[in-house]
Formats: structure tokens, sequence, C-alpha cells
């Protein structure tokens, strides 16, 4: 019997791009293991472009601020789907090891959960871009507006809503882990408690005063208010931009933390074999 | 400086774990012998599933000590488990993948070098090749048992825990696995630990017998050595012995 080397020990101790690879791997079998789910990724937020699509269109026609506004509702749908796509795209991976219940086998594996997290955050943005990408090239035949035209603000934009949306995501799953698949609902609702204190269509002003430092201390109402800046008046707001990253750095951590708390915990309360359907 | 490795492939000391005030492992100790074959057996609800847990590092324990092939689990689960894997009932593979994408993941996971010509070569072992692309939520459960058997041997463990590892499976085809798992261990000189309540598989395969109820060890014997104390014929009647309280005719 060969004995454990100490390479074998050491072992224990470092992150491996192979193991992520694995998972991503996984969950991309499951993406391209089925047509429906592929475009099922992409009708939602195509749908939701649409209707808001519809209605500037309408506006246009009825406000002089939504004519110099140009796409700004288009633009805002598009990144509030990149923020809640992020978000589900973290919490159904998730779910998806609860339902077949293979924690057990997975964690009996030399998976680390840090690595699992960092898996879930790839192929979150993987399925970010599968579903919005579509949407957004859609809008450009039918309303004439370009997302792309704002440059490289776009990508600041997207980065931030991608990590942000992600970050609520884990720490969402961290909650389901300690309580269980009746607390998956959370998966989908818990986005929407952020929704409307983000700014999405309307500028923080219109929030009531004491409701304004909360939106602050979220990094989506700066994006928000930053794409407003660049999309009416064609300004990027440095300031705004360096919120959100540091905001963002803060709830990344944080929902991190909580995931990784939470599957100690489950360690510690047996979740990790018996959870499942 | 490493210490040198133990020479026991488990060694389990005062091992418990509380649910709160349910008592599911009550102090228990045992060692393991590297090379064995060592079969854990009990009622429904006597610890064994929360042991194996404990052993693969999916379970904290509320106290004791546990070395799993000469290192501590509790600080260094990560070295050892790349050398163990383990087959349940209680867990399963995700269900819309293919076989073939689920060994596929677990090869990555494991790290293997030729995952394909691994994977290939298992197939051919346990005979699931026809089955492979097919999604595992469509095999039978005796399908599914021998996928899962082949992802615990992946990675040609050195420790093999295996809970039930014949469930679902027909007596033709558990005797094959079986015969297969015998000739597994010996060619490589495996740990197996295995809870099972299939008597007849744990006296052809097992060494050893652990007897758990209520989260103790209750006995510990050969499968000869028991049936013999007890004064039966088979383990079955040794085990209903020890699930209705009945002592050792030897002690009696």
């Amino acid at each position: 019997m060969a004995p454990l080397t100490p390479a074998g020990r050491a072992a224990g101790f470092y992150f491996s791009p192979r193991r992520v690879g694995a998972m991503v791997l996984r969950y991309f079998y499951l993406i391209r293991g089925s047509l429906p789910r592929i475009v099922e990724l992409a009708y939602w937020p195509t749908m939701q472009m649409m209707i808001w699509g519809f209605l500037s269109q309408f506006l246009y026609q009825h406000s002089e601020w939504f004519v110099r506004a140009g796409g700004v509702l288009i633009a805002a749908v598009l990144l509030w789907d990149i923020m809640f796509r992020s978000n589900i795209g973290v919490s159904i991976s998730f779910l998806e090891e609860m339902w077949s219940r293979n924690l057990g086998q997975l964690f009996a594996s030399p998976l680390r959960p840090y690595e699992w997290a960092i898996s879930l955050l790839t192929i979150s943005a993987l399925r970010t871009l599968i579903g919005v990408l579509p949407a957004a090239l859609l809008a450009i035949p039918l309303y004439h507006y370009s997302i792309f035209d704002m440059g490289l603000p776009l990508i600041a934009f997207f980065a931030n809503l991608l990590i942000f949306g992600a970050s609520v995501g884990l720490a969402v799953s961290g909650l389901v882990l300690l309580f269980g698949l009746g607390a998956e609902s959370l998966a989908w609702a818990a986005i929407f408690a952020i929704a409307p204190i983000s700014g999405i269509y309307y500028p923080i002003e219109v929030l009531p005063g004491w409701l304004q430092p909360v939106a602050f201390a979220l990094p989506s109402a700066h994006v928000f208010e930053g794409m407003r800046a660049a999309a009416i008046d064609g300004v990027f707001l440095p300031d705004r931009f360096f919120w959100s990253v540091g905001l963002n750095a803060v709830y990344l951590m944080l929902g991190m933390g909580a995931f990784l708390l939470a599957f100690r915990t489950a360690r510690r309360r047996g979740k990790l074999l018996l959870m499942g359907e | 400086m490493t210490p040198p490795p133990s020479d026991a492939a488990i060694r389990v000391d005062r091992l418990a774990k509380h649910f709160d005030d349910i008592v599911a492992v009550d102090s228990i100790s045992f060692d393991v012998a590297r090379g064995a074959v060592v079969a854990l057996l009990g009622g429904n609800g006597a610890g064994k599933t929360t042991t194996i847990s404990m052993l693969l590092g999916l379970l904290v324990p509320t106290s004791g000590e546990l070395e799993v092939l000469g290192v501590d689990m509790l600080r260094h689960r990560y070295a050892v488990l790349p050398q163990i894997n383990f087959s349940s009932p209680y867990v399963d593979l995700p269900k819309r993948l293919t076989s073939r994408e689920n060994l596929r993941v677990y090869a990555t996971l494991y790290g293997l070098k030729n995952a394909r010509a691994r994977i290939a070569e298992i197939a051919s072992d346990l005979a699931i090749e026809k089955f492979l692309d097919r999604p595992y939520g469509e095999l039978s459960s005796g399908q599914k048992t021998r996928v899962s058997l082949a992802k615990s041997l992946l990675n040609e463990p050195t420790l093999l825990l295996l809970d039930e590892p014949t469930a679902s499976l027909d007596p033709d085809t558990a005797d094959w696995i079986r015969t297969y798992l015998k000739a597994y261990q010996q060619e490589r000189n495996a740990t197996i630990l295995l809870a099972s309540h299939n008597m007849t598989e744990v006296e052809r395969l097992c060494d050893d017998v652990l007897m758990m109820k209520e989260g103790r060890i209750v006995d510990h014997d050969s499968p000869r050595g028991l049936i013999a104390r007890y004064g039966r014929q088979n383990l079955e009647e040794v085990f209903l012995d020890i699930a209705r309280g009945q002592p050792a005719a030897a002690a009696q």
C-alpha cells in the first residue's frame, strides 16, 4: 500500500482551476442537453425588452423628455436583466445540485466549496450572456436602439451588475442550503427586494429621502444612475463607477462569506448527504 | 517532518455525533486495517450512514478523532479525499446528464490524467457501455447502481466506502458485482468499508463485521466468529439476535 505522499498532503490546500472547470462543464452539459432550456434563457429577456421597447416608442410620441432620453428604458430593462439573470444563474445552478441529490457525491470528492462557488459565478456569467445578448441585438432592428453605442461604460455596467446579481445569488443559495428546498422560492424572489430601490427605471431622487441612502448603499443604484447619465447626457460618471466597484467588492465578499458559512453549518448539521427532492 | 503512515486505513476514536438531543453516533472506536473488507451492520437508524458521512468528511463529528489513510480527517480531509470514493443509494448523480457526462465530470474532479480511457475501461468492466450515452435519470435503478459504482471506482480508490452496493440489482448482477469488488480489492490491496443489509454479501466479502445498534458498536468479529459465538447458522440470525437484544451464546 502506497503511503500518502507529501505531495498528496499538500494537494489539500490549493485552488484548482481544473475542478472549477469540471463544475462549469457539468452545468454546460445541462444547458447543452436541452434546447428548450437554451431558448428559455433568451426568451424572457427578449419579451421584456419588446414590452419596454414598444412602451418607449409610445412615450416618444407623447413626451419630449423621452425623445431626449433616447432608449433609456430599453437600456434599463437590458441592464436589469443582466442583474436578474446573473442572480438566478447562480441560484438555479446551485438548486440543480439539490434537486439531483448530488451534494454528497460532490463533496466527498476533492472539490472545495469555494471552487464550487466560483464555478457558479462563471456559469452564471455564461447564462447571462446567452440570455441578454439576443435581446440586445434584437433591439437594434426593432427600435433602432443599440445599447452597444454606450461603448466602454457598458462593460463597466455589465461587470458591476453581473457581480452584484451573483453575490446576491450566493447569499440566497447559502440560505437554501441551510433551510432546505422549502426556501427555494427565495432564489427567484430575493432580487426583487432590491429592484425598487435600485432606480432601474427612475432616478434615485424620486425615492423618499430616508430611502435614498439605503439605495446608494447598493452598487446597482450607482450603475443605473450612471447608465442614465451615459444614455441621456452622454457622460460617464467616474464617481458612480468607483462607488459601484467598491460596494461590489464588499457585497461579493459578503455573498461568498454567507455561502461558505452556510456550507460549514450544513456540514455540521448533516445536510449535504440528505438534501434533495 | 511527516509522521510515518499508520497501518490502519481507518482509525476512529470516541467518535460521536449529536443532532440536538438525538445521539446518532455514541462515542464509537474502531480500526480498519489496510487491505481489509469490513462491514458496518445494524438496523435502520443504527448510525451506519452517519458514521460513513463522517468518514467522508460530509458531516462534522460532535467529538472524537478520525484518521483516514494516516491523515487527520477532521483537519486535512482534502489531502486524502482524492484517494477515497463512495457509493450510496442516499445520493444520486445529475439526472439530465448522460452517464458518460457524469463520469467525465467526476473524472475531472478527481484529476484523472486519461479520463476517456479510464471511463472506457470502467464502463467495460461494469458492462455499462450500452447506456453510457443515455440520461442518467432514464436508467433503471439497477443500471443507476452500476453507474454509481463506476463513479466510485473511477479514481481507483485506496479506500472505498459502499452503502448498499448491490441494492436494486438482480441476484445474477449482484453476484457478478461482488466478484468484481473482491477482485478489485485483492488487485489493489484496497480497503473496503461497506454497509449492507444483505447478510450473504457480508459473509462472502467481509473479513470483519462491526455490529451497530443505537449509535454504538455492540459487537465486532469476523462473520464466522460471530456465527460461532452466537451459536447460529448464519449472519442473518446473528443480526436478528443483536437487533432483538439477545446476548451471544458464548457469553451466556
